[in-house]
């Protein structure tokens, strides 16, 4: 265990353990748009940015990303002053400029008193804030189907060379976890469509509903070693098909004990 | 042949040096990028040609070396004749045979192709007399324009890879990190971090394998140090990285090398191929228990890749962005093992700290700042080129004694350093002492040794807009503050060029640049709006005049200046003959008139015309 030191509070935590997660039990509340528990840190928003120090650092003062931060045996930590205000509220501001018609944005830059930005808005805005959960929750899943491509400004999302992915297998995990829900999709028919690819849905063989894509399915019973007849029905018609196997037992056990 | 002992190494050095010693006089042809540009490739075939012919006492075609970048560019193509010293810059391939003819055949000199030192009209016969020359210490680039770079036997004559000999007869590890930490060597590539203490740390570090990496990615903008060594001498690379590999217990290495040099590409594997050939790469190097080997891995050429954990993720062959180095790529780096990442230009002053010792290395310098430092000098400089000086030299010692002083008389006005993410200098600076510190208290930072120089026709508003542009499109993307603080810093930027920039947004800016430096994640946003705050706090003037008064004082803020024609014009043409958008009207022997709705201000009739007859307003 080591202790710290946040907001003048001593707290234990496990070693390893990352600032933000001690700060988040302690019901400290910074924002943060790119984390996210199901995935690695990444640190790019910035937001979570909180000031070191330590005794022996002589007055010396540092600005790191709470979230990518290990807890330190000694370590002084404060989670809002003036400066740390200051530059979230700037990164809050330099991001109503790029999605200037986000509500996510919106209503974050509008808890430090922005309801407009400093500097020019882009006229379409865009959706999109770079926060990676996306690419890094494809990542989880063994795919990597999509990843941040071109560089600085022009840096966007998407498949190789811009084209549909690949590697992507419908499961819509990208949209789901996307906090500004930037990234579209449908289901029409038969065929569900995300980063301009096309993919066929299963029909459950029972009572026809859609469930998953057919790639998905596929990439499951390859992975989890399922029954390759696993996906064949969907969730509610095996529960009913477990109900009524476990009706069957109980009727023969009855018959059996009379 | 395989040297497998280090007995072997010194008869192999006798042989090569025997064999040299009969080759009386040597050609030396600088093929350096500057020179190679000039055309200095045709004049090494056109020697090899004649001499192929010839018979001349003493010398032979042997005689003719290609060599790596000789430092003065400005003079380029130039062609050395050894051991005299004999110094021909501009050379042509015309000259070729005048120079076999008259200098090799005869022994005389030709005059006209000496250097002439335009201030005093003093001509040199001599290279190394040259005040050019003649301030310059040379450690890193010791062997740089003075060995042919594919020819291991070369850099062997010199003394290559005697060092090594020396830490495998008997040196242990510890002492060879103790040696390094002694000479007090900072990294070359920008942050100065010392090295003997990088290579302790990794040492002692328990996982393993270990890793040793070298920065070849160079991405400054005017700079071309790096570029220089690799091209002009790969093997003190390879050393330098193979007694790292030694000394912190490695066995596996990478060259970072951007694809942009092709040649750098093609040198460095051909000195790792013949090192390999020779037992000097690979297993159990000179017969010893050590064994590492180098890869060459290339990079597209992205700035920020020369950031260490970006440059170890595109090593790995992931995407080149950079991580939060909460636990140093010391000891996480890459494939999150402990790793050694140096710069080129630290790696070739191993060979020679661990020769002469740490004691001798520690004593040039200053005393935070030890050795020397290459620099490269662009920009309005007369004497643009490649130099190494001691650290601690007055900066107008660079620029003047080295450097000649700004060119076509003009008033030097700033001098940068340190690349995009460094700062400018203005004239009050130049006093200033060259050292990693001296430098970074005054707004700017030493940097991998870039140096450009500015003068009066420069706008320092304008240098700003250029260099935080390279910055917002180098910027990788990943975080906030870089990506977007970048983006609108350049915009405000470029609307103060325009003239329709704010007092506020002057202050807008000053904030702004504050977060982008405690916010950005690496060492690139970090130090991204330093062109705008270093020019802010030396020329705050130029500022003003832009938002205040609409005015450009450097005359190159387009949207703020016109070319008007004095009466001085003698209507010789000129102007008019190169102005793409048919401003300019007027008759021969009169005077001409610009059309100011049609000029496109791209200044081409300013720099045509030589009686200054035309004036910016």
């Amino acid at each position: 265990m080591v202790k710290l030191k946040i907001n003048g509070k001593t707290v234990e935590a496990r070693e390893g353990e990352m600032l933000l997660a001690v700060m988040q039990r302690m019901g400290i509340k910074v924002p943060t748009q790119c984390h996210h528990e199901a995935i690695e840190p990444t640190g790019n928003c910035r937001l979570c940015m909180v000031e070191i120090t330590k005794k022996n650092w002589d007055g010396w003062k540092k600005y790191v990303t709470s979230c990518l931060y290990p807890v330190e045996e000694g370590l002084i930590v404060e989670t809002h002053n003036d400066k740390l205000f200051e530059i979230r509220k700037t990164i809050l501001d330099l991001q109503l400029a790029r999605s200037p018609h986000t509500d996510y944005v919106i209503k974050m830059a509008a808890d430090y008193g922005l309801d407009k930005s400093s500097y020019p808005a882009e006229p379409k805005g865009d959706d999109c804030i770079m926060c990676y959960a996306c690419t890094r929750i494809c990542d989880v899943l063994g795919k990597s189907a999509i990843a941040p491509t071109q560089r600085g400004h022009q840096k966007i999302i998407a498949g190789p060379f811009g084209e549909a992915p690949p590697d992507c297998i419908g499961c819509l995990s990208c949209a789901h976890i996307c906090p500004t829900d930037h990234i579209k999709w449908n289901d029409k028919g038969n065929t569900r469509t995300i980063w301009d690819k096309k993919f066929k849905l299963i029909k459950c063989k029972k009572c026809g509903k859609k469930t998953i894509t057919r790639e998905f399915a596929d990439y499951l019973i390859e992975k989890r070693e399922l029954p390759s007849e696993y996906f064949d029905t969907c969730d509610v018609c095996k529960r009913q098909e477990t109900a009524d196997k476990m009706g069957e037992l109980v009727v023969k056990a009855r018959e059996a004990t009379i | 042949m395989k040297i497998d002992s280090i007995t072997k190494l010194d008869k192999w050095r006798k042989e090569i040096l025997t064999k040299q010693k009969a080759i009386k006089t040597k050609v030396l042809i600088c093929l350096g990028p500057g020179c190679l540009a000039g055309g200095s490739d045709l004049i090494l075939k056109e020697f090899q040609t004649i001499l192929k012919k010839k018979k001349i006492k003493d010398v032979s075609i042997e005689s003719v070396k290609k060599t790596g970048c000789h430092g003065f560019c400005a003079r380029g193509p130039m062609v050395i004749i050894e051991p005299l010293g004999i110094f021909y810059s501009k050379v042509k391939k015309v000259h070729v045979k005048d120079i076999i003819e008259k200098t090799l055949q005869k022994g005389e000199i030709i005059e006209k192709l000496l250097y002439k030192d335009p201030d005093t009209d003093k001509i040199y016969k001599e290279w190394r007399k040259i005040p050019f020359y003649a301030r310059q210490q040379k450690i890193a680039l010791r062997n740089v324009g003075q060995i042919d770079p594919d020819e291991i036997s070369d850099y062997i004559a010199n003394g290559g890879y005697s060092a090594l000999a020396k830490i495998l007869k008997g040196m242990k590890p510890e002492e060879v990190v103790e040696q390094v930490s002694k000479s007090g060597l900072r990294g070359r590539g920008g942050a100065g971090f010392a090295t003997g203490r990088k290579w302790a740390t990794c040492a002692k570090a328990e996982e393993n394998p270990h890793y040793v990496l070298c920065n070849g990615d160079e991405g400054d903008p005017g700079a071309f140090m790096d570029r220089c060594i690799m091209e002009g001498d790969p093997h003190t690379v390879l050393e330098g990285m193979i007694i790292c590999a030694y000394a912190v217990g490695s066995q596996e290495g990478y060259i970072y090398v951007r694809e942009e040099y092709p040649l750098a590409v093609v040198n460095l594997q051909k000195a790792i191929d013949e090192a390999h050939k020779y037992g000097l790469l690979g297993d159990n190097i000179l017969g010893s228990d050590l064994s590492f080997d180098i890869k060459i891995s290339k990079g597209g050429g992205a700035f920020v890749c020369g950031e260490s954990s970006a440059l170890m993720r595109s090593v790995a062959g992931e995407i080149g962005e950079p991580r939060a180095k909460y636990v140093r790529s010391v000891l996480k780096g890459l494939h999150d093992k402990p790793t050694v990442l140096n710069n080129v230009e630290t790696f070739a002053n191993i060979p020679v700290i661990i020769e002469k010792g740490a004691d001798w290395y520690a004593s040039i310098g200053t005393k935070k700042s030890t050795g020397t430092k290459a620099f490269s000098l662009a920009g309005k400089i007369k004497n643009t080129g490649l130099i190494e000086v001691p650290m601690g030299i007055k900066l107008k010692e660079i620029i003047y004694d080295i450097g000649g002083g700004v060119t076509d008389n003009h008033k030097f006005k700033a001098v940068q350093t340190g690349g995009p993410s460094g700062g400018c200098l203005p004239a009050d600076k130049l006093d200033l002492a060259v050292d990693f510190d001296t430098l970074v208290d005054n707004g700017s930072m030493m940097g991998s040794g870039g140096m450009v120089i500015m003068d009066d026709r420069t706008c320092m508003v304008d240098v700003s807009r250029y260099f935080l542009n390279f910055l917002v499109e180098e910027s990788c993307g990943k975080c906030v503050p870089c990506r977007e603080g970048l983006f609108q810093l350049h915009k405000l930027n470029e609307k103060i060029c325009e003239g329709k920039g704010t007092e506020d947004e002057l202050k807008l800016m000053e904030n702004l640049s504050e977060t982008i430096i405690s916010g950005s994640l690496c060492g690139l946003g970090q130090s991204g709006p330093n062109p705008f705050l270093s020019t802010i706090m030396y020329f705050r003037d130029e500022y003003e005049a832009h938002v205040k008064k609409q005015e450009c004082p450097g005359g190159v803020c387009k949207k703020l200046i016109t070319y008007r024609i004095n009466d001085d014009c003698n209507g010789c043409m000129a102007c008019l003959s190169v102005c793409a958008a048919d401003a300019i009207t007027g008759k021969k022997k009169e005077q001409h008139i610009i059309d100011e709705v049609k000029c496109d201000r791209c200044g081409a009739c300013y720099a045509v015309c030589n009686i200054n007859a035309i004036d910016i307003i």
